[in-house]
Formats: structure tokens, C-alpha cells, sequence
């Protein structure tokens, strides 16, 4: 493992949304990963992290960078979705009017996190929490400080 | 485009990035969904939208975004302009609508990543 990194969020701290992606974002550049990978995770964690603040109580996002790629962890306590099914679905989402008018809520984040990973699991149990687990793979190994790992 | 160019034409205030006016943006999208702009919009894209909050810049940044306007005379607070200023990305202030600021540039050559 290259490096780890593990952020709490609060459900509803729109205030700090954003932050912990925004940290794994810039730890991903400074230790030299290419920047279409990066920018990929960071997408996929940033929707991760928004889903938390919006959908659930609370949680952590985790972030993981190996020389095959970068794993991004989301889990939650929270209401669950009863249908993921329908959840992953373009377009399909549940929140309130007061979240789109933030710009978020246009229920594009889950299958934006299945198009920017090369694997993508998602598991939720209703009443209990919800956890995504996303890999993108490096399509070349890891550079870093300019040298291969 | 430079982002001069993109000034001229919305007749935009500059409220970050007088020092990269002459930066070029390949492309441009107009959004207020910021799941949409990180869906479909690629890296150094021109932002327009009319939002002003915090999500904007967060987006922009997590998708490599080269700048952003605001549309409709909505100027975002001194906490965001600072925000993007902390993040080196330029921030325009028109009084054109969404439609109105797109159209313009579209006309002077600045596309989507459609066509
Ligand atoms: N962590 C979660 N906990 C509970 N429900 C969730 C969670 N993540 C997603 N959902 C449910 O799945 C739906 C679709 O999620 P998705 O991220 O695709 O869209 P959204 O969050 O509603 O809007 P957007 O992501 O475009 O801002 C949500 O509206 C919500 O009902
Ligand atoms: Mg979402």
C-alpha cells in the first residue's frame, strides 16, 4: 500500500462537503499519480462523499493507492436504499428540492461512479447503511517522483 | 478561446484570474447541475452556470475545470471568490442569461465537446 487515507463525514454538513474529496484529490497529485486516473477517483469519491452528506447520518470515505490503482471506500449509517436497482438508475433520485437547488440531486452520481470506475460494488441494507466500493486501475503503473513503483 | 476573448464577449467582470486572461479554453458547457457536469463534461472545460456556491468550485476543481462564469448578474460572496482563489481557477461575472452567455460564445467559435 502506498497510502491510505480515512475521512468521517456528517450527514447534512453541507458546510464541509467536498473536503474530504477535495483532500484525496490533491494527496493523489502530490504523490504523482497520472492526472486522468486522478481525476477519475476524485469524481468518484467527491459524488461518494456528496451522497453521505445528503442520504445518510453519518460515515467515512477511505481512500486507497496501490501500485494497481486507487480504491475508494464509501460507508454509511443511514435509511439504506431499498432498491439499488433503481437507484443506479440515470436520473433516479429521492432528494429534496432544497439539495437541487445546491446543483446536486439530478440522481446522475451513483451510475457517475460506475462510469468512472473499473469496478464498482455497491451493498445497502435498509435501516442500516449503505457501502460503495470503487477501483480505479491505473492504466500504467504508478509514477512516483518520477519514478516507477 | 482566451479566457480574454470570453471576457469581452460576456462584457464579464474578472473576480479571479486578471493574471490568465490569456489562458485558452478548449471548450465550454452551461450547467446548473454540477452531477451533470461531472458526468459529462471533459477536464479544461469553461463552466457557465448560475449557481454561486460552494459545489461549484468544488466541482471545478474535481473535474479540472479551467473557469467559471457566473450567469445572470448572480455574483457569488467573498467566501467562495476566495475559495477559487485559493484553487488558481478564474471567475467571470456577466449579466447575461444561461442562453444568452452560451449563444454568444458558441458564436464566436468556443464549442461543446459534442461537435
Ligand atoms: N448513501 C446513501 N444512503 C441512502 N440512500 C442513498 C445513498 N446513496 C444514494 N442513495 C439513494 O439513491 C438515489 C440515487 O443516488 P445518486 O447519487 O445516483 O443520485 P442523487 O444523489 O439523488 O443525485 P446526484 O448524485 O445527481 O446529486 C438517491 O436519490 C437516494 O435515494
Ligand atoms: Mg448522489
Amino acid at each position: 500500500m502506498i497510502l491510505e487515507m480515512s475521512y468521517d463525514i456528517t450527514g447534512g454538513d453541507f458546510a464541509a462537503a467536498g473536503e474530504a474529496a477535495t483532500k484525496i484529490k490533491r494527496a493523489l497529485k502530490q504523490i504523482g499519480v497520472d492526472a486522468q486516473t486522478t481525476r477519475r477517483a476524485a469524481i468518484i469519491a467527491y459524488e461518494a462523499e456528496m451522497n453521505i452528506i445528503i442520504h445518510a447520518y453519518r460515515g467515512t470515505l477511505q481512500a486507497r493507492v496501490s501500485p494497481e490503482g486507487i480504491e475508494i471506500l464509501a460507508e454509511d449509517e443511514g435509511p439504506g436504499i431499498p432498491d439499488i436497482e433503481l437507484a443506479m438508475q440515470e436520473g433516479y433520485s429521492t432528494a429534496p428540492e432544497k439539495i437541487r437547488e445546491m446543483g446536486f440531486g439530478a440522481g446522475m452520481g451513483l451510475p457517475n461512479m460506475k462510469k468512472f470506475s473499473d469496478e464498482f460494488h455497491i451493498t445497502s441494507e435498509v435501516g442500516k447503511g449503505t457501502r460503495v466500493r470503487a477501483v480505479v486501475s491505473s492504466s500504467t503503473a504508478l509514477i512516483m517522483n518520477g519514478s516507477e513503483v | 478561446m482566451k479566457l480574454r476573448e470570453v471576457r469581452d464577449i460576456l462584457e464579464a467582470e474578472v473576480l479571479v484570474g486578471e493574471d490568465k486572461l490569456d489562458e485558452d479554453v478548449p471548450r465550454a458547457c452551461g450547467c446548473d447541475l454540477m452531477s451533470d457536469v461531472l458526468a459529462f463534461t471533459m477536464e479544461r472545460s469553461l463552466l457557465l452556470t448560475g449557481l454561486t456556491n460552494a459545489q461549484v468550485i468544488r466541482t471545478a476543481e474535481m473535474n479540472d475545470l479551467s473557469a467559471v462564469v457566473f450567469v445572470r448578474g448572480k455574483k457569488p460572496c467573498e467566501e467562495i471568490i476566495e475559495m477559487a482563489r485559493e484553487r488558481g481557477i478564474p471567475l467571470f461575472w456577466t449579466r447575461y442569461p444561461l442562453y444568452e452567455a452560451c449563444g454568444r460564445l458558441y458564436q464566436a467559435g468556443l464549442k461543446g465537446h459534442v461537435c
